[in-house]
This record gives C-alpha cells, sequence and structure tokens, in this order.
C-alpha cells in the first residue's frame, strides 16, 4: 500500500481517526480496490464504525501487490501521528502512508512546514477481516440533517450520560437521557429536547420506534461531521435493532453502527433471570444488567484468506451469516445454544434476516474474546457470562 | 515602593540584596529547571547563577545577569548557598502568581551569610510578606567540562519547532536519540517506543534553522526521562540552541525573553546514554 493524502484531506483523515478512536482500542487498516478502509469495534462489540475513503480522496493510491493486506494497529499510536489535529492544516502538507512488508512497518510521513518531516513507523498485526452485517437501506426510519442540529442536541446532555433515547413520529423526533432503572427516575433528571421534521433535510417515518443507544460514539461521529461539515444521516427499525449514522461524501464513507436496548418485555425478563445470581423475587421491571453490553452486534470476522486469495471478501449474503453464527455458538457449551435458541423462541420473533444481532445476557469483559484464537472459527461473537462460570 | 523604603542601615548586614519590581522574572526562569528539590544559588557581581541536578547526569543551569534586577548589591566576590526550590517558587507566587497586566509582586531577596535563612519581601498591592528559607552547605555543582573548542555540531532552532516535535514525542521511549549530519538526515529527533520509531527531521535550510554548522556525523541517545524537564524550558524560550561535543555529552540553551523584554538565558547539560558514557570514562583515566 502507498498512498499519499495532501492538504485539507489530512485533517479529514486524522478526525476520522480521532472519532474512530471513541469506538475501539483498535484500528483495522484494510486497502481494497475501492478505497482504504478504517475500521474499529468496542470491547463488547455492540459499536462498530467505518470509514472508506475513495482512491479519489488521496493523491495518489495504490493497494499492495499480488495479494490482499489487512492488519490491526493501536489506535493510540495511529492517534499519536496527528497529535495536534488543531494544528495539522495549518502544518502538515503532505502525508505518506506506506507499507514496508519487508520490515513489517506501516511508515506514516508527514511533510510539514518548514522542511520538517515527521516520520512514525508503526508496527502492526495482521488481522481478520472486520465487517459489521447491516443493510441500512431497509430500516424503517431514515433522517438527515446538518451535523449542527445533532451537535445542538446533544450539547444538552452531561458528559457522563451514557445513553440517550430518540423516539419518533411523523412529524417529531425526540431525545431524552436513558435513565437506566425506575428507582432512579424519581430521583434522576430528564431532559427531553423535541426537533421538528423541518429541521431536518430528509425526515421519514415509518415505525413510531424509540431507540436507546450510547452518546459517546455518537458524539465521536459529530466531532468529525461538524469539522467536514458533511450532514449526518441517521438510520433506525425497531429497538434491538442496530442503529446506524452515516456520513456520505462524493470521496468517503463513514458508518457509524450502535446497538441499542431492547425494549421486549420477554427480553427483560430473561435477562433478569439469567443474570442475577440468587435471585430472590426480582422486582418486576428490574433490568439490571439490562444495559448496552447486553447486545451485540454481529461481526463478521473471517479469517484474513492466505496471498493466493484475490480481492477483498465479500460481505456474506444474510443467510450464510446466519447459519455460521449458529454454528459457531453450537462451538460452546450446550446450555449456551439452548438458551439462545431458547430466548429466540420467547420473543417470539424470526430470527433477523438482514443482521444477526445476538442477544445474549451479559458479555464478558472483552479481553477474553480479542485474545480468543481466530484460527477456526469464521465467525467471532462473545462468550456470555454463563461460560465463564 | 515600599520595600525600596527599608532603611539603608538594614541592607548593610547583607552580603546580597536583590530587587525585582516583578518577581515573575525570577520564578518564570526558576520553573523552567525545576526537576529536583534542591537549588545551588550562586551570585557574582554579574548576576545570579541558579542550579538544578539530577543523578548527576543532568543539570540545569538559569542565568540572572545582574542587571534583569532592580537593584543587585552584593558584598563578597562570590556568595554560594542551596536552597529548597519548591519551596522557593511557592513563596515567590504567595500571592498566587497572578499573571494579570498590571498586577505584579515585587521581591526583595536578601542573605546574610553562610549558616543564615533566605529572607524574601513580597508585596503586591500594599500587602507585604516576608518568608524565611533555610539554606543549605552548598554542594559544588558536577563540572560538565562542556568546553566550545570541544563542541563538535551546532544548531540554532527557533523554538516554535522544536516545541511541536517535544509535545509530540513519544514517551513510551526511553532515550531520545538525536542525530546532527553535514548530510542529511541534518538534524534528527527519533525515539523507539511501543508502538514503533518515530523520527523528525530538520532539514539544513529550514526557516527554523538559525545556525547549521555540522562537521561530523553523531548520532546519541539521551534518556527521556533526563531530557523532559528540559521542554519547560522550551516552552518559555524563543530559540534555543543545541550542541554536542566530541564526548557526545548534550548542551540546550534556550534564549527567553522575560514579561519586560529582556533575554536570559537557561541551560542544560545532558550525559549521553550507554556506550558513550563508557568511552568518556576511559579518556578521563
Amino acid at each position: 500500500m502507498d498512498c499519499v493524502v495532501t492538504g485539507g484531506n489530512v485533517k479529514v483523515l486524522a478526525k476520522a481517526i480521532h472519532s474512530l478512536s471513541r469506538i475501539g482500542d483498535e484500528l483495522y487498516v484494510e486497502p481494497q480496490e475501492d478505497g482504504l478502509a478504517l475500521r474499529s469495534v468496542n470491547s463488547s462489540r455492540s459499536a462498530y464504525a467505518c470509514f472508506l475513503f475513495a482512491p479519489l480522496f488521496f493523491s495518489r493510491y495504490t493497494l499492495p501487490s499480488g495479494h490482499t493486506f489487512r492488519c490491526k494497529i493501536a489506535i493510540k499510536s495511529v492517534q499519536a501521528v496527528f497529535r495536534s489535529v488543531a494544528t495539522l492544516e495549518k502544518t502538515v502538507e503532505k502525508c505518506h502512508i506506506e507499507l514496508d512488508e519487508q520490515k513489517n512497518r506501516l511508515t506514516f510521513t508527514l511533510h510539514c512546514k518548514h522542511g520538517l518531516m515527521k516520520t512514525h513507523n508503526l508496527s502492526f498485526q495482521d488481522s481478520e477481516s472486520l465487517q459489521a452485517v447491516f443493510d441500512k437501506d431497509s430500516y424503517a426510519n431514515v433522517f438527515r440533517s446538518h451535523p449542527r442540529v445533532l451537535v445542538d442536541t446533544v450539547v444538552h446532555f452531561p458528559p457522563s450520560l451514557e445513553e440517550v433515547t430518540v423516539s419518533v413520529s411523523d412529524d417529531r423526533m425526540w431525545v431524552r437521557n436513558h435513565v437506566e432503572e425506575e428507582a432512579d427516575r424519581a430521583k434522576a433528571m430528564l431532559t427531553e429536547l423535541c426537533l421538528a421534521s423541518d429541521e431536518f433535510d430528509h425526515f421519514a417515518v415509518q415505525a413510531h420506534n424509540s431507540v436507546t443507544f450510547c452518546l459517546k460514539e455518537l458524539r465521536g461521529l459529530l466531532v468529525f461531521a461538524e469539522s467536514t461539515g458533511l450532514p449526518i444521516s441517521m438510520y433506525f427499525d425497531e429497538p434491538g435493532s442496530p442503529v446506524v449514522l452515516s456520513v456520505t461524501d462524493s470521496v468517503l464513507e463513514g458508518n457509524f453502527v450502535l446497538a441499542t436496548l431492547s425494549d421486549d418485555p420477554n427480553h427483560r425478563k430473561s435477562n433478569t433471570r439469567r443474570a442475577c445470581t440468587p435471585p430472590p423475587p426480582p422486582p418486576p421491571d428490574d433490568f439490571m444488567n439490562d444495559d448496552m453490553d447486553c447486545y451485540l452486534i454481529a461481526m463478521d470476522t473471517s479469517v484474513a484468506p492466505g496471498p493466493s486469495a484475490t480481492g477483498p471478501p465479500t460481505p456474506p449474503s444474510a443467510d450464510s451469516t446466519c447459519s455460521k453464527q449458529s454454528a459457531a455458538a453450537n462451538h460452546r457449551t450446550r446450555l449456551h445454544s439452548e438458551e439462545e435458541e431458547d430466548e429466540t423462541a420467547e420473543s417470539g420473533r424470526p430470527p433477523n434476516k438482514k443482521f444477526c444481532s445476538l442477544f445474549f445476557g451479559s458479555v464478558h469483559p472483552s479481553s477474553q474474546m480479542t485474545t480468543q484464537p481466530v484460527t477456526s472459527q469464521e465467525v467471532l461473537a462473545s462468550d456470555s457470562e454463563e461460560d465463564g462460570q | 515602593m515600599p520595600l525600596s523604603t527599608q532603611s539603608q542601615a538594614d541592607d548593610e548586614q547583607y552580603v546580597l540584596v536583590a530587587s525585582l519590581d516583578n518577581a515573575r522574572n525570577l520564578s518564570n526562569l526558576l520553573k523552567a529547571i525545576t526537576f529536583k528539590d534542591h537549588a545551588i544559588f550562586s551570585a557574582t557581581p554579574n548576576g545570579l547563577k541558579v542550579t538544578v541536578e539530577d543523578s548527576k547526569c543532568l543539570q540545569a543551569n538559569a542565568f540572572i545577569q545582574a542587571e534583569i534586577f532592580q537593584e543587585f548589591t552584593i558584598r563578597e566576590d562570590s556568595v554560594g548557598f542551596q536552597v529548597n526550590l519548591t519551596v522557593l517558587l511557592d513563596c515567590l507566587n504567595i500571592f498566587g502568581g497572578s499573571a494579570a497586566p498590571g498586577v505584579s509582586t515585587a521581591l526583595r531577596m536578601c542573605y546574610r551569610g553562610y549558616g543564615y535563612p533566605l529572607t524574601l519581601f513580597l508585596e503586591e498591592g500594599g500587602v507585604v510578606t516576608v518568608c524565611k528559607i533555610n539554606t543549605q552547605e552548598p554542594e559544588e555543582p558536577v563540572d560538565f567540562d562542556f568546553c566550545s573548542t570541544n563542541v563538535t555540531n551546532k544548531v540554532i532552532l527557533q523554538s516554535e519547532s522544536l516545541k511541536e516535535a517535544f509535545s509530540e514525542l513519544d514517551m513510551t521511549s526511553e532515550v531520545l536519540q538525536i542525530t546532527m549530519s553535514p548530510s542529511p538526515p541534518y538534524f534528527r529527533l527519533s525515539t523507539f517506543g511501543n508502538s514503533g520509531n518515530a523520527h523528525y527531521d530538520y532539514p539544513k535550510d529550514s526557516d527554523m534553522m538559525e545556525l547549521f554548522r555540522c562537521d561530523k556525523t553523531q548520532t546519541n541517545r539521551y534518556k527521556m526521562s533526563l531530557l523532559k524537564p528540559s521542554t519547560k524550558a522550551l516552552a518559555l524560550s524563543c530559540k534555543v540552541s543545541v550542541r554536542t561535543d566530541s564526548r557526545g555529552f548534550l548542551s540546550l540553551q534556550y534564549l527567553i525573553r522575560n514579561d519586560d523584554g529582556q533575554i536570559c538565558f537557561v541551560e542544560y547539560f545532558c550525559c549521553p546514554d550507554e556506550e558513550v558514557e563508557e568511552e568518556w570514562l576511559q579518556s578521563v583515566e
């Protein structure tokens, strides 16, 4: 890989990396035919983000010759390359990203003002391909607005707030802070903002739903969208299905896929049942563990094909993903897979066709899953707590 | 000025009296060399030199010329004492050290001689505080024997460009490697950290390069932990001179302009890391 970014695009690239750093600790770099893909996923795999920079974004873009290459790098070290984002525009004239396959180094060279040249040789790890399976075009509710509208909305929420709930009607959107437990509701301060449909460039509602998702990642994307001035599109369906936030330009595309809380009372019940260790009769609405981590977005993380493979892997069709998923799940304890089926039956909803959202009781800390061997598994899904016990 | 109305008779008992209308001119310079508690003060009729050392490998000197002071009286050829620098800085900022224009702390610093405390009279807005700081036996500063005739390479840079590099340096790297060479890369700062290595190259014809005089390619490593305090001096400075001598010793000289536009200097000496140090020991024997 050998690519050159010049002028204002350096800042765009830097901002993208900074907003990806809000998601996860690692940056997945994959040069593809259709551009350079930078991705990140959080430790519980409930949030995923991808930026695709088209070849035209670069003043030079060449793919690694002969084979697909993909790697992951600690996002902190890439951030360090673009540390002073504020002055980047003024100081950096050109950024050259080059892969040195001999030395296994990814080299970022910044050509700065006054002839100063900064070279960062970063070590990387080979990685599986990271791809979230989602089809935002099939979503019932679609909105598009200038980032300012959303920035002015989220500014009213304290930085400590973790999740927001977005509800929609035919001509209105409400954004409010999510309060976890009923008991807290009496004490908690509720903030709700109402946005009229005319604040949006596009406002299409088919289902009057409300979804709850993490604010941190949204803020990350907003920083990017605001600095580039690109409109933000939001796609969502029903509670439990991920919300997709995206920015698009002729030379770049960014998609943030965030898990939402499931509203299904059956889910709540089953979660409570499984999460409480010695369950004294649980209060009817206690969904203590019913937080974001309970839900996962299915990630298609296939093992990197060897040098013989050509081209980037095509995202598997929905059906095959689902079957792979259950195959992977069957690797786990019998108990687990039973419960998973249980749950699907309980909630009485058909397995989702377009993307697979796995609803586990609660998720293990990520460390375990990132260290999981990826040799034989085609699909990585996080272990549930039951496995550890 | 209340401080200058002190009777002359009082002054005669002191071997050293130094007054400043703006104590920040002193405290800022002292901040640039604060990395250990103990500072050696040595005063001569030319001015005041304050020295701080670490592990016999790093030495920082701040020079405050006699002209910087509104009054500088010394009754001996040289006066030396040691005080706790942190305490001294706390005293100098006893009124909060506000940087607001028009508000400044006036200082009168007096020392009676061996065994006596260092007495500070500080005045701001008509309020006077008197601080007495116990002095200690002055230690002999390490002689780095850095002499300009042995300098092999020297560059003078506008601090602006180094500030950026130093603020971005990978602190997971144990050393900072400095390469100076008559051929490319001319002047290079390198780090070797957890995530890989990084190089900052300054071409010799850069606008930021005021002087470039390198005779011989030299690459030396310096402990990052030792050099880190020097960023405080860098932050205050407008120009910096980087020199290395034949033994690989590093001298960093910072030209610092104070609030009143006067020029002061802070100098750092640092021993190189590892094998170069051994060579030096051999040559001393």
